[in-house]
């Protein structure tokens, strides 16, 4: 696979009440964005188990985002404020094990920000194609 | 007080109705009648939906999509309807009409009429097979008339009821003059359609002899026929067509033509034994329907041949003997037995030889002569035997070989034989009779046939002798004569002096009539009053003598084949029913019959150069070769000629009854017989919700529409918008199909405008025609819209921002001008539209510009039917035919216990009419209160099938949703790829898997192939997945065994450009889905009690009436003001619409809240602590003064209210003199109106102060109705007194359009300005009042205006508390910090969390009565969950598996709602599961993975993303 025509895949974790509703939004609002990602739709940012984020990574995906509430808006509370702070610490452990940490997002958007949800994919799409595909597969294999 | 008292009274809910019925009919089945009947079935009412038509779903179903989110109409509404269709205590009842009504509020007795639809709504499946078989095509009214649809249809594709139905405007009048009701408009609807076989069977379907009938038939069909009137052309040949037919029968290969009726082998025979006399067209077909009511039949003829008088008594040359004995072969392939040669004497005695009954129907061959002299001479014969003699061939009879022939007789068979004489070599024939030329009874066509081959027609004669010479016959002597006619049978003339002359003739043949033969009959039966003929029951065909039947000529004497067919099949059903020991008489009742009047009928012929066409006549041969032989005389129509021929019919009736569906139809669901039904209800309440329809484009001819057929209206426009519209959502001209570049959308066509009696707003223009233009452009980014409009009224929650969006982002172009006239330019068909505008000098300008296609932005009315419905129900309606209703009793009519809703009170959009609906319905809800529950059924499932031990099964069902999907993803190659994925075993593709009948194939497919996981692949489960997890509830799985895959929100939507990407990422997320439901788990449901209490945030105007709404529906509340007294915003409001008082409202509301014991006051709190969820909350309020309350409730009601706007511009503050619309009531009320002196002589309103700016980027929607409600409150203080107001856009929207003229016509200025140029205000120099400097558009024309007061119209703010409370509640705000509710467009009152509503000024600024409404909305609302004792709790929670469970405790410690408790002694950590919500939390703070949430467990998330990384 060459550079230019890499496609990166991508797997996001997105809330039910938020992130998920917003790139439903983005859909009714006919929005275009890459075709790259895979959503897997959890009831909260803070259900999203840093296994999950290993194991997508470890299994190949190019780029992870998880997607919540805006801090302060999350339907059970502070299940974001949660997920933010994991997300702190597994991006330090990645880091210090030698996985580039960079290929994992976090993003606040709301179900009425539909614009913001495809900018986001498009973002992350571009970004993960600069970087090119993810070695840690190879490198970890057993 | 006696208005107050006469209030109460009136006031809906307000006091309680004794003996009340709890049931309601909701008339109308839009999304205002769904909303309304879901809401009252839901609080515990039986509900009747019905509608005129035969399906529910309303305009909204016709919508492309909905603004402002652009959200897909038929997506959005459909749950809806499939809820609506599948909720057991709605019973929808369509084609329905309200008839009358009786009794009282609480006790209606409502008579609906229900057209027969003709189809079994139980038994069809939908399949459309039946469409498929119709020969009819209609303008497809659900399509706006631009595609065709059948006469047997269904309104659209989702509908509900999924069935057809067929479209009848009675029977057609060529049917109904066919003694045998021959389907003419059947048959020659199929032959128009080229369908030659399928119009045989239509004949057959009554008629034995379809050759025959085609050639002799005396066709009264024709005489009937609604083109036989002078001015409509001549009738329909159908004689011809039907020879047509016939003939290309049986010219067709013997294997073609496969017998269309079941043969003698298949039927259930019974033991009866049927002895027929006669073989003619009576006794062949009494012998086939016995036949085919399966008993044996035996058939006697005394002669050598069948077929009776069609064999030897009409003439070759007109019914060739072959024709006859086809048709006579036939039915004796169905098992009839013939026996030739087989006279019977004695016809009683059959039944003493074996035979059960007898039908006679011997025909009448007797002929008779004249008693006159010379009557006995040999070469005088009867016709009847001269005629069987040519037909059988007999050598022995009279020979005309080179003879005179003279015919007596002026019938049908006078002629028959003279021109047989012809064809027999007579050197000479005559016909001569008694009536005159004009009046014989022949056909005129026939007597001129005769004479052109060469026969002399002596009419007008009485007969005196028959001449001899030398014992043969020389001649007739004859008399003219003046018949003046005919007197008990007997002909009455005067002789005419002198006129007595010998017709010379060899022969003379008596043709003047011919009886039965009767023989011992005579003698046994009852005779007529002449003694010729038998005596029968008309009704029964019944004889003196039992069991034995008659008919025929032997019964009527000579007549037509068609009446002794006719005759056959009466005498066969008699015969049948007398077999069975039935009673003989039945009662046959037949539709009416059509009249269409004579406008339709030239309309229509206009309309189609097929139906201007002449008539074609069958070719006749020419007299001279004609007379040589026996050859048939006409020769039939070709294929073309025939088909050119049937096309020439109007289709009266519209169904053709020509039952090709029932043939087609496997569920045997059809019936063409199906009677109009009356129904009585019993109902405690009537909500009407018949909606209105768009306006003709024909109001403003000068636009062109209907002459140009690039103009269009707005709701033909929508249909071309949609996916599954009649152009697949390809924007196209309606002239030549091209894709239109510049497009004019023409604003208030039949709105804003008395001059075509529309005086009203139709409110939803403005909004609808943006998004026209909008979805145009996603269609197609070549199109520039141009909207031209008066002023834009984007009054509703995100509207202005839609409409900048429009404008600024999406190219939508907006020009304000009229547009004065449209013109066609003939080369292009393209539009010159003519309007003027000024320049920047103010200069007016008129314009031309070329336009490829021009939308009509047309207004709404109410039909007429509802009208006439309305002043059957003695429901008020208002100058423009809606429904009247009072300003501050939203909903309600003239009469007590009918309520109104929706569009059908005044134009509204949808949210406004779901808004209402429910308001309607807890309106109907408090009146019945007393009878909640008592009609009410459960719904019942079946038993859950236990899957733990099998193999995962997996069902997936990918949708094609029209083309929303499918036009973007290959769905079959989808399909194929998810068959070989692990554990699926079943995978299909559906147009739309949320149609009624996928859902039943889905429930099928589930016991069949014994599925225990499915998967449907569509849209996002935020919308179907309740809808789906229903449906394999249904088939016995467990709700939670299944998975969405989102392929339309998520994949084809976002991905149009790159449709392979799109298929493989469709095949990824389906793969995903599968991943999860293999491994998912069925979960349990727990159940949660319901506190019966009710918390209403907010004690103004919305939360007061909330409070008593709920209250007045049986139910306690909890009403917490943050102030000292009730009231909110209403306390500020003085002027009201038609002289309704909002201080009067307001006193009267506190009074009632005091005085209502369900409802607790708490004054001075606000809510500090909400706890808990739907059903159980617990929220904590607290007074100013500290002191904390705790209540327990099972639902909130969020009535903040809002505040006004507090003005940075214009000096306010700083000037006296400048002051809100708000301070401005006040002064009206306490300075003006106590002391006109003080009326201030000038003022100057200025709008939009505050609202559609920076930082309030929304419209108040209130405020351009309060400053003409103030304006005209000066205006009556002080005539004189000059009021300007200064606008952007005059939103008066719907009847306050009134107001706006009434301002008017009192002298009120309105100067437009643009928010560019804001008015200035500054002090006057000279005096004390004030200077206001505006620009007035169009003309940019600057002037001064002094006056003594500014009003500023400072519109509504979202009440500044809000976003503490969204914190407590968690729930969203706007971005203007209102409340945002669950959706936009159909869930206007509820929030996204269970159990909390909405409603007021927090929701969005609104007028008192719309916040009424929306209060009483958000009550009924409240009150379906307050009248379950219990919830269902969601089942994704939170489990532990106590083996892993270290307890640890770290659970205990993360989870927000307490709902993890471990203490000392406990093994490990357990779930509290009516408390935990299900966030996950716990979940992933376990070390162990003990605790796992249901329905996302750690298995199945993990399985997704294997699923998602794999390389496809």
């Amino acid at each position: 696979m060459s550079e230019t025509n890499f496609e990166p895949r991508i797997i996001a974790f997105l809330c039910n009440w938020c992130t998920y509703t917003g790139a439903d939004l983005a859909g009714t609002s006919r929005l275009q964005y890459p075709p790259n990602v895979r959503i897997i739709r959890l009831m909260c940012s803070g259900a999203v188990d840093p296994i999950y984020v290993l194991k997508a990574d470890l299994a190949g995906a190019d780029g992870i985002l998880i997607g919540g509430c805006h801090p302060g808006d999350c339907h059970y509370q502070e299940g974001n404020y949660k997920e933010r702070r994991r997300v702190v610490a597994l991006k330090e452990i990645l880091k210090g094990a030698g996985f580039d940490e960079e290929r994992i997002w976090i993003r606040w958007i709301s179900a009425s920000e539909g614009q913001r949800f495809a900018e986001s994919i498009r973002e992350i799409t571009a970004a993960m194609k600069e970087k090119g595909p993810n070695s840690t597969k190879s490198e970890w294999a057993v | 007080m006696a208005l107050s008292d006469e209030r109460s009274q009136m006031n809906p809910g307000s006091s309680a109705l004794e003996h009340t019925v709890g049931a309601v009919l909701v008339v109308g089945a839009g999304i205002g009648g769904m909303q309304a009947a879901l809401d009252l079935a839901n609080s515990g009412f039986k509900v009747y939906l019905a509608d005129s038509g035969p399906a529910i779903g309303g305009t909204m179903a016709q919508l492309d999509k909905t603004f402002p989110t652009n959200d897909c109409a038929m997506c959005i509404m459909s749950p809806k309807l499939v809820e609506t269709g599948r909720h057991r205590n709605v019973e929808i009842m369509t084609l329905a009409d309200i008839e009358s009504i009786s009794g009282r509020a609480g006790d209606f007795r409502v008579r609906l009429r229900r057209k027969p639809r003709f189809v079994d709504t139980a038994k069809c499946t939908g399949c459309g097979d039946c469409a498929a078989a119709c020969p009819i095509s209609r303008p497809d009214e659900f399509n706006a008339g631009l595609s065709q649809r059948k006469a047997v249809y269904k309104r659209y594709p989702q509908a509900i009821p999924n069935a057809y139905a067929i479209e009848k405007r009675g029977e057609a009048p060529c049917r109904d003059a066919c003694p045998i009701g021959q389907r003419a408009m059947g048959y020659v609807a199929l032959v128009r359609a080229g369908r030659f076989a399928d119009a045989y069977r239509t004949i057959k379907e009554e008629n034995p002899f379809p050759s025959i009938c085609g050639r002799v038939c005396n066709h009264r069909c024709e005489d009937e026929c609604t083109r036989n009137e002078g001015a409509f052309g001549q009738p329909v040949n159908i004689m011809a067509l039907k020879r047509f037919v016939a003939d290309w029968w049986w010219s067709q290969d013997a294997s073609v033509r496969k017998p269309v009726a079941e043969g003698p082998g298949q039927r259930a025979l019974s033991s009866k034994n049927i002895a027929v006399i006669g073989s003619g067209p009576a006794g062949m077909t009494c012998a086939l329907d016995l036949v085919r009511k399966g008993h044996a039949v035996t058939v006697f003829e005394a002669l050598p041949v069948p077929g009776g008088m069609m064999r030897v008594g009409v003439p070759e040359y007109r019914l060739p003997p072959e024709v006859v004995q086809r048709e006579i072969e036939d039915i004796l392939a169905e098992g009839v037995k013939l026996e030739l040669n087989h006279p019977v004497d004695d016809v009683p005695a059959l039944l003493q030889h074996g035979f059960d009954a007898v039908f006679v129907g011997a025909g009448a061959h007797q002929g008779s002569k004249l008693r006159i002299p010379g009557a006995d001479l040999p070469q005088v014969t009867l016709a009847t035997d001269f005629l069987r003699a040519a037909s059988l061939g007999d050598t022995n009879a009279q020979d005309v070989r080179d003879r005179k022939v003279l015919v007596v007789g002026g019938g049908n068979v006078a002629i028959d034989a003279a021109m047989t004489s012809v064809r027999l070599g007579a050197s000479w024939v005559g016909m001569s009779c008694l009536e005159s030329r004009a009046k014989m009874p022949a056909h005129d066509w026939e007597v001129r046939d005769a004479e052109e081959e060469g026969i002399e027609v002596f009419p007008a004669r009485t007969f005196k002798e028959i001449t001899q010479q030398d014992g043969r016959v020389s001649g007739v002597r004859s008399v003219q004569v003046d018949l003046h006619g005919f007197v008990d049978g007997r002909p009455d003339f005067t002789e005419i002096p002198g006129s007595e002359e010998v017709i010379a003739a060899d022969i003379v043949i008596f043709a003047i009539g011919q009886v039965p033969q009767l023989g011992k009959l005579k003698d046994q039966a009852e005779t007529a009053p002449s003694g010729r003929t038998l005596k029968i029951d008309p009704d029964t065909m019944a004889t003196s003598l039992p069991g034995i039947f008659a008919g025929g000529d032997v019964v009527t004497g000579t007549t037509f084949i068609v009446d002794a067919i006719s005759a056959g099949h009466k005498a066969a059903g008699s015969i049948d029913r007398y077999l069975a020991g039935k009673a003989l008489k039945i009662e046959v009742t037949r539709p009416p019959v059509v009249e269409l009047d004579k406008l339709e009928v030239r309309q229509r012929i206009q309309a189609s150069p097929a139906l201007s066409a002449s008539r074609i006549e069958m070719h006749k041969r020419p007299a001279g070769q004609r007379s040589q032989d026996f050859d048939e005389v006409y020769v039939g129509l070709s294929e073309a000629e025939a088909r050119a021929e049937a096309a020439r019919c109007l289709g009266c009736g519209i169904c053709s009854e020509c039952l090709q569906c029932v043939y087609a139809c496997r569920a045997n669901a059809i019936d063409h017989n199906m009677p109009a039904r009356s129904i009585e209800l019993q109902v405690g309440a009537v909500v009407l919700a018949p909606g209105v329809q768009p306006i003709s484009g024909q109001i403003k001819p000068e636009y062109g529409y209907g002459r140009y057929p690039n103009v269009v209206t707005s709701l033909e426009f929508e249909r071309m918008l949609s996916a599954s519209g009649p152009f697949g959502g390809v924007v196209q001209r309606p002239s030549d199909s091209h894709h239109p570049h510049k497009v004019a959308w023409i604003q208030c066509v039949g709105s804003r405008d008395p001059r075509c009696d529309q005086g009203y707003c139709s409110s939803v223009c403005c909004m609808y025609a943006t998004k026209e233009a909008v979805i145009a452009r996603e269609h197609d980014p070549h199109i520039q819209p141009t909207i031209f409009y008066m002023d834009m009224r984007a009054f509703g929650k995100g509207f202005d921002a839609y409409i900048e969006r429009a404008e600024k982002e999406q190219g939508v172009q907006y020009v304000r001008c009229m547009v004065s006239a449209v013109k066609e330019i003939p080369a292009s068909r393209n539009l010159r539209l003519s309007f003027a505008t000024f320049d920047k000098d103010g200069h007016p300008v008129s314009h031309e510009d070329e336009f490829d296609m021009v939308v009509l932005s047309v207004g709404l009315k109410p039909t007429p039917e509802t009208q006439k419905m309305a002043h059957l129900l003695g429901v008020t309606l208002n100058e423009f035919g809606f429904a009247e209703s009072p300003d501050f009793r939203p909903s309600t009519s003239s009469r007590r216990g009918i309520y109104v809703a929706g569009s059908f009170s005044e134009p509204k959009d949808i949210p406004e009419t779901v808004i209402e609906a429910s308001c309607a319905a807890a309106f109907a809800s408090a009146d019945l209160a007393a009878a909640r529950g008592t009609l009410t059924r459960q719904m019942i499932y079946p038993e859950e099938r236990d899957v733990s031990e099998e193999e995962p099964r997996v069902g997936v069902f990918v949708c094609h949703c029209g083309i929303n999907i499918g036009g973007v993803v290959n769905v079959p190659e989808v399909v194929e790829y998810v068959k070989g994925l692990p554990n699926v075993v079943y995978a299909e593709r559906n147009l739309y898997t949320c149609s009624q009948d996928t859902q039943e194939k889905i429930t099928r497919v589930i016991r069949e192939q014994g599925l225990n996981r499915v998967v449907v692949a569509s849209c996002t489960p935020r919308t179907h997945e309740p809808l789906f997890q229903d449906t394999i509830r249904q088939a016995g799985l467990n709700p939670y065994l299944f998975e969405l895959a989102n392929l339309r929100e998520q994949d084809s939507w976002v991905h149009r450009g790159s449709p392979e990407v799109a298929t493989r990422k469709a095949m990824q997320l389906v793969a995903m889905a599968v991943a999860k439901a293999r491994r998912l788990r069925p979960l349990q449901r727990g159940t949660l009690n319901v506190e019966p209490q009710a918390l209403v945030i907010g004690g103004g105007l919305a939360g007061m009436t909330a409070a008593l709404s709920i209250a007045a529906q049986g139910f306690q509340v909890y009403l917490v003001e943050r102030q000292a007294e009730l009231g909110g915003h209403l306390r500020h409001i003085y002027t009201g619409q038609d002289g309704c008082d909002p201080q009067e409202l307001l006193q009267e509301m506190i009074e009632r809240v005091s005085a209502e014991p369900r409802i607790q006051v708490l004054m001075d709190s606000r809510v500090v602590e909400i706890k808990g969820y739907v059903g159980q909350f617990r929220t904590v309020v607290e007074t100013r003064a500290g002191e904390r309350t705790e209540l327990v409730h099972g639902v909130v009601v969020v009535a903040t209210g809002g505040q006004e706007i507090r003005p940075k511009s214009y000096g306010y503050g700083e000037i006296n003199q400048v002051v809100t619309q708000r301070e401005f009531e006040e002064q009206i009320k306490h300075v003006f109106g106590q002391n006109i002196e003080k009326t201030p002589r000038s003022v100057v309103m200025i709008q939009c102060v505050g609202s559609r700016d920076s930082e309030h980027p929304y419209c108040s929607r209130i405020c351009c109705t309060q400053a003409i409600k103030n304006a005209l409150e000066i205006k009556k203080l002080n005539p004189k007194s000059s009021v300007t107001i200064l606008y952007r856009d005059l939103r008066s929207y719907g009847f306050r359009e009134r107001l706006y003229r009434q301002a008017r016509r009192a002298g009120v200025i309105f100067l437009q300005f643009d928010p560019e140029n804001k008015p200035r205000v500054s002090h006057q120099s000279s005096q004390a009042g004030l200077e206001v400097e505006v620009l007035v558009q169009p003309e940019n024309e600057k002037i001064t205006l002094s006056a003594e007061l500014v009003v500023l119209s400072a519109g509504i703010e979202a009440e500044p508390g809000n976003a503490a409370l969204s914190r407590l509640l968690k729930l969203p705000l706007t971005a203007e910090g209102f409340f945002l509710e669950a959706h936009v467009k159909l869930r206007p009152v509820d929030f996204a969390a269970d159990g909390v509503f909405l409603c007021g000024l927090a929701h969005s600024p609104r007028a008192v009565d719309e916040t009424i409404a929306q209060a009483q909305a958000a009550s009924v609302r409240a009150v379906g969950l307050l009248a379950k004792k219990e919830l269902t709790a969601t089942p994704i929670i939170a489990s532990v598996n106590p083996r892993l469970c270290a307890a640890c405790g770290v659970c205990v410690e993360i989870c927000p709602y307490g709902a993890r408790r471990l203490e000392p002694g406990m093994k490990y950590a357990e779930v509290i599961d009516v408390l935990c919500q299900g966030c996950g939390a716990c979940v992933v703070a376990c070390p162990n993975k003990a605790s796992q949430q249901r329905g996302f467990e750690f298995l199945q998330i993990s399985a997704m993303i294997d699923a998602a990384v794999e390389e496809l």
